[in-house]
């Protein structure tokens, strides 16, 4: 691990326990703002570490960010930390200035698609962004928007947007933004990655599953064994270790194929491991979520006890910026248009390139 | 609780060198081998086959130079393997020597074992079966009870051992037998010793498994002599000699890739416009191995490292036979293939041929359940 990932690691697990407290978690599904966490984010410079240095950012890279948006997944953090690191990431390769506070990103599809148009030289946005993560909270969203039938990444002041909260299965807001030609500043469409919301946004939604499975697996040996059942504790009964070794096994896959990611962007044109990250990452999600909650029993059930608040976040993340079948499709049509015989090639290939730099 | 963590491992440029040889080789070799073949992958040996390779300086490569090694790195070895095992090539014969008897010999063995079995070995010259399992010892290892007596100048083995891959067609076999104490003793008294397959005394029975090959064998042993210098490490360590050999055997990159060739097969038998339903189930297969790749790499490195990574190695099984144990279940579902055995194509062949090894997968090497009983283990849980 580098210097600078260990310190981050360090930074983020310290604060995010100190915190990402219950209390605090509980208090945001009851809709308050985490001001404090998010006040001490920022200050340890945690929501900017890919912007360079001279905007005030950390000048780091994917992977170094890979450690703190796991955690944020690991933690349950109830704050757009993943959605402003993304953001800053792709307003930095801009050359634009990044507002301060709390930033998200909106994931658009062809039937929620915002159009743009020129008015007095501005650029202006019309129409809907749906499911904003913390649309109300934060200042600016860097979305997608059409013109001419050409995509166009922007930026856009949310106060402009008339809002309707909304909330996922996790209670994490997820807020309809509606713009009515509302001004907007355009992305370089040359520096910024067209496909970065869609993308990148797999990329870390990956990343926070593994850190959420993470805790469940955790949440689970704890609690297999602590609980004594027929004379001893459930650790003990095979049954119970075979399905923990098995969700185990699905926890550090699902990390090293978000990692793996992560590492590709620092590297290349990511796009082929963040499409197996989100595959292995969702399919992780949803058997982790079942064996963490059927070794719990019907304490798992309950709002008192904490395990949901992992396991509501995997169901809620899962499906975002792709589902695993969406992906597979776009990995498998890669792969048969090479043949079965580039597939070996192809792969030790994409590893060797991105060592080699 | 301890964590299980896959480091990423970058592979040093000098292993790019080696791939590209081995794949010039590859390609050669086995130009003349039928697809179904190549699809037995590491369960297929051909002795021809292994003599080319031991010429190439490939079996037991990373050991030194005065045992007929190359020295070699690590990784060096693990990009050979891998590429062997993405063609399908078949090793089996070899297999065994170069991935554990010969490390075991070169760890545990005294200098005078080491200089008779490695050179041979490293010359393709020298094939090695595994003794460990008997009738009624299989995930129970530590039951044995093949017994060697110590009687003047050495040993005097009876008893059984079965599901001996390869014993028909190996030179030796490295044998767990009990040499004091009772069954009821487990990991006490147990000693390892080198065998040679032509002993009188030893009778070597076929067991044709349910694809109609014969690779397994029952092997008794009566009254079969070994002289004192057939032991191999100390007596009464054969059960930590067996813990550190399992190691090699579990951790290898052939625990995810032994149906590489049928996904080649099952990729090449799409069109390249695949539809929606062909695409997602070849993309899932793709994200697995791609991912199992990057654990078994990470495996390597992290060994190469000097780290043990016995947890991580068993991790890679766990998913990594039940990742190839599902190709043939894929394929079928994506082809509708129907093989045939007698005139069917060779795609047929080899789905026909996978289908009925895959079961194998999660029984060699540690079945599945002794393979999670590890992982709790690691996870604190026994």
């Amino acid at each position: 691990m580098s210097e600078l990932r260990d310190i981050l690691e360090d930074t983020v697990t310290r604060l995010f326990g100190d915190l990402a407290t219950r209390e605090t978690l509980e208090a945001a599904e009851n809709g308050d703002w985490p001001e404090a966490l998010w006040t001490a984010l920022t200050e340890s410079g945690l929501t900017r570490p890919l912007v360079s240095e001279s905007q005030g950012g950390a000048g780091a890279g994917w992977h170094d960010a890979f450690v703190i948006i796991k955690a944020a997944g690991r933690f349950a953090a109830p704050v757009p930390l993943p959605e402003t690191i993304l953001a800053g990431w792709l307003l930095d390769r801009s050359g634009m200035d990044i507002p301060d506070g709390p930033l998200t990103i909106a994931c658009t599809d062809a039937a929620h698609t915002p159009t743009l148009s020129q008015r007095d030289g501005e650029w202006r946005i019309s129409g809907d962004l749906p499911a904003v993560p913390w649309g109300a909270d934060a200042g600016h969203v860097v979305s997608t928007a059409q013109h001419d039938g050409d995509s166009r990444l922007v930026l856009a002041n949310t106060s402009d947007a008339a809002c309707r909260p909304d909330r996922n299965t996790a209670r994490e807001p997820r807020d309809r933004l509606s713009f009515a030609s509302a001004p907007v500043t355009l992305l370089d469409r040359e520096t910024a990655p067209k496909d970065g919301i869609a993308l990148y946004g797999a990329m870390i939604r990956a990343a926070q599953m593994a850190g959420a499975v993470e805790r469940t697996l955790a949440e689970a040996v704890q609690y297999a064994n602590d609980r004594v059942q027929f004379g001893r504790p459930i650790a003990k009964f095979q049954a119970i270790q075979h399905q923990l070794a098995t969700l185990a096994a699905l926890s550090a896959q699902a990390t090293l194929a978000a990692e793996t990611a992560f590492r590709a962007a620092d590297r290349r044109d990511p796009r082929f491991e963040i499409a197996c990250a989100k595959v292995i990452a969702g399919e992780a999600a949803g058997a982790a979520a079942a064996i963490a909650h059927q070794v719990h029993g019907a304490i798992g059930f309950t709002y008192e006890h904490s395990l949901h608040f992992a396991t509501r976040r995997l169901w809620s993340w899962r499906p975002e910026f792709g589902g695993e079948s969406q992906w597979a499709e776009e990995l498998g049509r890669t792969v048969a248009a090479r043949g079965g015989d580039a597939l070996w090639t192809d792969l030790t290939q994409r590893q060797s390139a991105g060592a080699a730099e | 609780m301890p964590e299980i963590q896959f480091e990423p491992c970058d592979l040093p440029p000098e292993t790019e060198t080696i791939r590209e040889e081995v794949r010039d080789f590859l390609r050669e070799a086995l130009a003349e081998y039928p697809a179904s073949r190549l699809a037995k992958s590491w369960a297929e040996g051909d002795a021809g086959f292994s003599r080319k390779v031991a010429q190439r300086g490939w079996i037991g490569m990373t050991w030194p130079k005065k045992y007929g090694g190359q020295e070699r790195s690590a990784l060096e070895r693990y990009v050979m393997l891998e590429e062997m095992l993405a063609m399908g090539a078949p090793v089996g014969l070899h297999w065994i020597a170069d991935r554990q008897s010969g490390p075991l010999i070169l760890r545990f063995g005294t200098e005078a074992q080491r200089q008779e079995f490695l050179p041979p070995i490293t010359r393709g010259e020298a094939f090695f079966c595994i003794g460990m399992s008997e009738p009624d010892s299989g995930s129970d290892l530590a039951s044995v009870r093949t017994r060697a007596e110590k009687v003047d100048g050495g040993w005097v083995v009876n008893g059984t051992k079965v599901w001996t891959s390869g014993a028909h067609r190996c030179d030796f076999m490295i044998g767990l037998f009990r040499t004091s104490g009772a069954p009821e003793d487990r990991h006490e008294g147990l000693s390892q010793f080198l065998v040679d397959m032509k002993m009188p005394g030893i009778e070597i029975r076929p067991i044709i498994n349910m694809t109609g090959d014969h690779d397994f064998n029952q092997v008794h042993f009566e009254d079969v002599f070994l002289a004192d210098d057939r032991l191999i490490g100390g007596t009464g360590d054969g059960w930590k000699q067996v813990v550190a050999e399992l190691a090699f055997e579990r951790a290898g990159p052939e625990r995810y890739m032994s149906n590489i060739p049928m996904i080649r097969q099952l990729i090449n038998a799409s069109t390249q416009a695949p539809g929606e339903r062909a695409a997602v189930g070849i993309g899932r297969m793709v994200a697995q191995l791609a991912t199992l790749r990057e654990m078994s790499l990470s495996v390597a490195g992290m060994q190469n490292a000097g780290k043990d990574p016995a947890l991580e190695g068993t991790v890679v099984k766990e998913l990594g036979v039940t990742f190839e144990q599902g190709i043939p279940g894929i394929a079928q579902d994506l082809t509708d293939a129907e093989p045939l055995l007698e005139h069917g194509d060779e795609f047929g062949k080899s789905l026909a041929f996978v289908t009925q090894a895959s079961v194998s997968y999660s029984l060699r090497g540690g079945t599945r359940e002794v393979v999670r009983g590890i992982i709790a283990r690691g996870l604190g849980l026994r």
